[in-house]
């Protein structure tokens, strides 16, 4: 049924915004990344699949060096933003994950009000000289997550006391406040009813037109309504990365063509 | 009788019930086990229990009991002219229980037939020489009225004893009849004994209760005589805390009030921010490695005895504030004082505040650090903004409990803090508190009836009350906070 | 969405330039980190400090300076009727003992050549205990027929002569001191080097029995260390049966209901309430209402157990709550009922966690001071108590209130003893923790 907006968009390909080449992530011990490579392009929605446990999340998050907060996990191999490794000694993963955002599996507002939630980040890395820019920020932001006629008369309510989707988009709103090229989302709906489920999504659609989106999604008729490229894990590696009609329409692969036929998942 | 053997008798009847009902429970089916009702030792168990349960209950009751009801008898016997208070009442009583338990002493050991003990008179023997030899010692002589007294007490309790071992060890046999009885196949031994398992599994469990109202009980009857003795206004309002024992006392709370709480508040400045940073490192930096060792040695002073405390704020932490502050400064020249008593509570507080901490820190879920790493923050913006915020009523709770500890903390205060009651603020002058003071009026030799001594028992229904409510609120904080999370 | 400059990605950086923004975070950050070290620091040091202070204060009681000379015990004053009727030489005080041994010393330094300057005869004894004597006195008396013989008795050194050979009186500080000159010291120098004074381990220090505030180098922890452990077996004798089996009734058997929740409140509340409290309980309902003695561990161990419960009820219920459901099922599947499947599945396999909150509780319990001062355990007692049962009902002392009792007393030598008997303390404590951790090890079991 979404054939028609599949083809649709694979049109707009642009420059390349991140460049992973033989990406390998270790657990402890397990070996959780298996030499991955996979170019992401600005202003695309790209999107990974695969079953549980392939990989895919933990993938996602090296691109803004989230593994860096867990003690045991090693990441080898090279990852450029805009030509740059994110791995190298003089980055700051404070800096880098200001121009990479993260949306995550279940809403995380944080137990502030929605204003202080939205003006978080832009606080942290200074963005605003004064109230009035911060006012600003956060207006524009919620208004990109769609979310400011919802709540524009109580910016001082609690986050944590809106519902599921509202939670989730102003998760986005958040992120999107920091002003970041790039924005990774893990798995945003999978906690959300299909209402809200629909509303995300159209978002990411819209925040296209800004940013480099990647999204890590359970789905395969999300990856297919929402994505123009698509990468298929399984087992730790990457089997097939292509336009997302493509992968869905005429996998090169025999394991992306059992996993999108159900056959493996 | 003495009372190890009526115990002794009642629990030979318990086990002699236990055989000869298994036994009987056994020929009643014949040899069959599959017959009975239940397994033969029920049975046997059942005829043990009702052998020894009543017959104890009585006993125990019985002890309780009598020496109100003799107490009551021997009181009326004494003329109002030799015990006009109560104190000398009570005085004049202990020299009767005195004199009684020594005559016992001394037929037990031949000095006296039971003959002489009953007749024994004031005019030709010097009772008080006699029991002296026998080790018994008296504060005076033995008048007429006493000796009738002690006289009549030896005689009540010599019945009382008599009729106490005839009646357990008769209900203790009535019980064995009963059970052994009713022992037949049929009979629904276990479920019997459950029952009264389960009876005895729920007296222990009102024992907290019993605790309880034996707390509130014992201070509020005291505190009530004290202030029939002296103004509760004054105890609450006054500011000046002066004893003596020749009546005409102070015995203002505020000062007591003040010492405590001005040594509570330096022990929290001490523990609270050691305390929370240590927490904060160990949960969100230390590796597995300094964890392991940096977190049993802090929790190690948690363990150690408040005694130890004390006697390290005595011998080491008090000079050295002396010698290197206090007297440098011109603020005093005592060894105990407020910062002593402060400082040292602060570091028995360390643990207290870092391990509740560390418990609420975890509490916070992941995704809550996820998201703000996510945008960029660095650690300790996430602590500062993110953690602590939501942590904040759980430690606001944690601090709170740590302030009743304080509060409630004896042996550091009675070692570190002074004795001087005073409402200052130089806090290397030695203060005191509601604490020491209860210590101060309730050792040594104490009359009971003065106002002096039953102050304490005011002071300790203040501390009571005061510990509680913290504790009440503490809690209350704590389980909103962890329901928040759940 | 007409305006695009609020959200366009900021102008174009490098991210491995840091720019002034982040430098100034990463050293906010830096510094934080380096108040949670310190934070950590400060604890770790507070504990070793605490510790060096009191094993520094305390180690020396464990070491005691003797006095070994040959003693005439002369009949004539002794058994002045010679006919060694311990009765009859009973009338000899300690007065009586005490010139023979000033007079045998003097005897034997004369003997071994040892000058005495400056020391006249008086001061010579005063070099001895005042404990020595007693010692001499009681032991005649057991064995009168020693009477006339010369024996070679080792007598403690009286309390200054043994702070000289611990470092804690010196030649200056007996300048001020009355109780002992310079010349005294001296000559404790010279006898040490002749043998006759020598230091050695102090076992009377750990059997013996307290003594007075004037004979600090006498002074022993027995009679408190016995207290305590009556004490002890009281706690353990009550508060693990009843903790148990109110833990079990609350655990497995209490229905949800107000009577419940009345005492599982109580439980939470008792563990809260500061000890002094108990000590008070203690006196006006064991002491005033009950008539039971002062200063009797059973008192002491009474108070003790209703501290206790709360926290062995608290760590059985974990225990008990530990053990998976799918065991009580099993049991009950098989047509046990309810209270054959507790006491014969579940309470054995919470046992451990039970033993190891008990151990921890009776630990806490050992080192509890403050309401066994209330019920009067502080008195000065020097008689060993019977064997229980009666000897719960003697007066004794207990291990955290002997260290409180000997920082009262003005002699200085007591605060070697206070932090010797800490030591003692902290020693059976770290024991009873190192038994509760072995126990957790090795029975620990992970559903």
């Amino acid at each position: 049924m979404n054939d028609m907006r599949v083809v649709d968009r694979a049109v707009d390909a642009q420059d390349l915004k991140i460049d992973a080449k033989n990406v390998d992530v270790f657990y402890g011990t397990t070996h959780a990344i298996k030499g991955v490579n996979v170019e992401i392009q600005d202003k695309t929605v790209t999107a990974f699949i695969g079953p549980s446990g392939c990989g895919k999340s933990t993938f996602l998050r090296c691109l803004n060096r989230m593994n860096d907060t867990i003690d045991i996990c090693r990441v080898t191999g090279d990852i450029r933003l805009e030509g740059e490794d994110i791995y190298h000694a003089k980055v700051d993963p404070v800096q880098l994950r200001a121009k990479v955002g993260m949306v995550f599996q279940k809403p995380n507002p944080f137990p502030k009000s929605i204003y202080d939630n939205v003006a978080y980040g832009p606080r942290i890395h200074g963005l605003a000289g004064n109230k009035a820019d911060l006012d600003e920020i956060v207006e524009k932001s919620l208004k990109r997550a769609a979310l400011w006629n919802e709540v524009k008369d109580r910016l001082d309510a609690p986050g944590t006391g809106l519902s599921g989707g509202q939670q989730q988009r102003l998760c986005i709103a958040r992120a999107v406040a920091t002003g970041p090229e790039v924005l990774l989302m893990d798995e945003p709906c999978s906690a959300l009813d299909p209402i809200a489920t629909a509303q995300v999504e159209e978002l990411i659609d819209e925040l296209r037109s800004r940013f480099s989106v990647v999204i890590v999604t359970h789905s395969m008729q999300q990856a297919a309504r929402v994505s123009q490229k698509t990468a298929f894990f399984h087992l730790g590696e990457l089997v097939e990365y292509d336009d997302t009609t493509q992968i869905f329409t005429n996998p090169k692969d025999p394991r992306t063509e059992s996993y999108i036929t159900g056959r493996i998942g | 009788m003495p009372l190890i053997w009526i115990i002794a008798i009642v629990l030979a009847l318990g086990a002699i019930g236990y055989v000869l009902g298994r036994q009987r429970a056994m020929a009643s089916a014949g040899g069959d086990i599959r017959v009975l009702h239940s397994l033969p030792s029920y049975y046997g168990t059942n005829v043990s229990l009702f052998s020894i349960v009543p017959a104890l209950l009585v006993l125990v009751i019985w002890l309780m009991v009598q020496p109100q009801i003799i107490q009551r008898q021997v009181v009326e016997m004494i003329p109002d002219t030799v015990a006009t208070t109560s104190g000398e009442l009570s005085l004049v009583m202990s020299d009767v229980r005195r004199v009684a338990n020594g005559l016992d002493q001394a037929v037990d050991q031949g000095v006296l037939t039971a003959n002489e003990a009953g007749t024994i008179s004031t005019d030709e023997t010097n009772i008080r020489e006699t029991l002296g030899g026998i080790g018994v010692a008296l504060g005076r002589d033995v008048s007429a009225d006493v000796l009738q007294a002690a006289q009549r007490y030896r005689e009540l309790s010599g019945n009382g004893n008599l009729a106490m071992a005839g009646v357990v060890i008769v209900l203790s046999l009535l019980g064995f009849g009963y059970a052994y009885a009713r022992t037949q196949r049929d009979f629904r031994a276990r479920n019997t004994v459950e029952k009264a398992i389960m009876s005895i599994l729920i007296l222990a469990s009102t024992i907290a209760i019993l605790t309880t109202v034996g707390i509130v009980l014992s201070m509020v009857l005291e505190t009530m005589d004290f202030f029939e003795l002296y103004d509760w206004r004054e105890f609450f309002f006054g500011t000046e805390w002066i004893p003596s024992f020749e009546g005409g006392s102070d015995l203002g709370l505020l000062p007591l009030l003040w010492g405590t709480l001005y040594i509570t508040i330096v022990a929290l400045i001490v523990a609270v921010p050691v305390g929370l940073f240590s927490a904060i490192y160990l949960a969100e930096y230390a590796g597995p490695k300094l964890r392991s060792i940096a977190k049993p040695l802090i929790e190690v002073l948690a363990g150690i005895p408040t005694i130890v405390y004390g006697l390290f704020a005595l011998i080491t932490v008090g000079p050295m504030l002396r010698d290197y502050f206090a007297e440098p400064l011109g603020l005093g020249t005592s060894s105990s004082s407020v910062a002593t008593a402060g400082i040292v509570m602060g570091i028995m507080l360390i643990p207290f505040v870092s391990s509740l901490s560390d418990d609420i820190i975890n509490a916070v879920p992941q995704s809550l650090r996820d998201g703000s790493y996510g945008l960029g923050a660095t650690q300790s913006e996430t602590i500062k903004q993110v953690i602590l915020p939501a942590a904040l009523p759980g430690i606001v709770g944690a601090i709170l409990l740590a302030a009743s500890r304080a509060i409630g903390e004896t042996m550091i205060v009675v070692m570190g803090a002074g004795a001087a009651a005073r409402l200052s603020l130089n806090p290397f002058e030695a203060m005191t508190t509601v604490t020491v003071k209860i210590v101060g009026q309730l050792t040594g030799d104490t009359d009971f009836s003065s106002p002096e001594a039953l102050v304490a028992f005011a002071l300790g229904l203040t501390l009571f009350a005061l510990t509680l409510c913290l504790n009440v609120l503490a809690l209350y904080i704590v389980r909103k906070y962890r329901e928040q999370y759940e | 969405m007409t305006d695009a400059a609020a959200n366009t990605p900021r102008k174009k950086s490098s991210i491995y330039a840091t720019d002034a923004n982040t430098k100034k975070r990463n050293a906010r950050e830096a510094r934080f980190r380096a108040f949670g070290l310190t934070a950590i620091g400060i604890g770790i040091a507070a504990l070793v400090f605490l510790v060096v202070s009191i094993v520094g204060n305390g180690y020396n009681a464990f070491r005691q300076t003797y006095i070994t000379i040959p003693v005439e015990l002369a009949e004539q004053r002794l058994d002045p009727a010679g006919n060694r009727d311990p009765a009859e030489m009973a009338r000899v005080t300690t007065f009586g003992y005490a010139p023979l041994l000033a007079q045998a010393l003097q005897q034997h330094l004369q003997a071994e050549g040892i000058p005495m300057d400056g020391v006249n005869p008086r001061d010579l004894m005063a070099m001895i205990s005042q404990e020595a004597p007693a010692q001499v006195r009681a032991m005649v008396l057991a064995n009168p027929e020693i009477v006339g013989q010369t024996i070679t008795l080792e007598m403690l050194a009286g309390g200054r002569i043994d702070g000289y050979f611990k470092n804690r009186v010196t030649l200056e500080s007996a300048e001020r001191d009355s109780n002992v000159s310079p010349a005294q010291l001296m000559l404790a120098e010279a006898m040490a080097a002749a043998g006759i004074i020598d230091t050695r381990f102090n076992w009377r220090f750990i059997t013996g029995p307290d003594a007075s505030g004037q004979r600090p180098e006498a002074a022993g922890l027995g009679v408190a260390i016995l207290g305590s452990l009556y004490m002890m077996l009281v706690v353990l004798v009550l508060a693990l049966p009843i903790g148990v089996a109110a833990s079990i009734y609350l655990e497995e058997f209490a229905p949800q209901n107000r009577f419940t929740d009345i005492i599982e409140v109580n439980i939470s509340n008792l563990a809260a309430v500061p000890s002094i409290v108990f000590g008070i309980l203690g006196l006006a309902i064991f002491i005033n209402f009950a008539g039971l003695p002062q200063s009797a561990p059973i008192v002491g161990g009474l108070v003790l157990t209703l501290m206790t419960l709360p926290t062995i009820i608290i760590a059985t219920r974990a225990a008990l709550r530990a053990v998976p459901p799918s065991i009580r099922d099993a049991a009950l599947g098989l047509g046990a009922s309810k209270m054959q499947a507790v006491f014969h599945h579940v309470l054995p396999l919470a046992m451990p966690g039970i033993l190891t909150g008990t151990i921890i509780g009776l630990a806490q319990a050992l080192g509890e001071t403050a309401p066994l001062l209330l019920i009067g355990m502080v008195a000065f007692v020097r008689e060993f108590p019977d064997a229980p049962p009666e000897g719960l009902f003697d007066p004794t002392s207990a291990l955290p209130v002997q260290v409180f009792n000997w920082t009262q007393r003005s002699d200085p030598a007591f605060v070697e003893r206070a932090s010797g008997a800490t030591i003692v303390l902290l020693v059976f404590l770290v024991c009873m923790n190192l038994l509760a951790v072995m126990l957790r090890r090795r029975f620990e079991r992970r559903w």
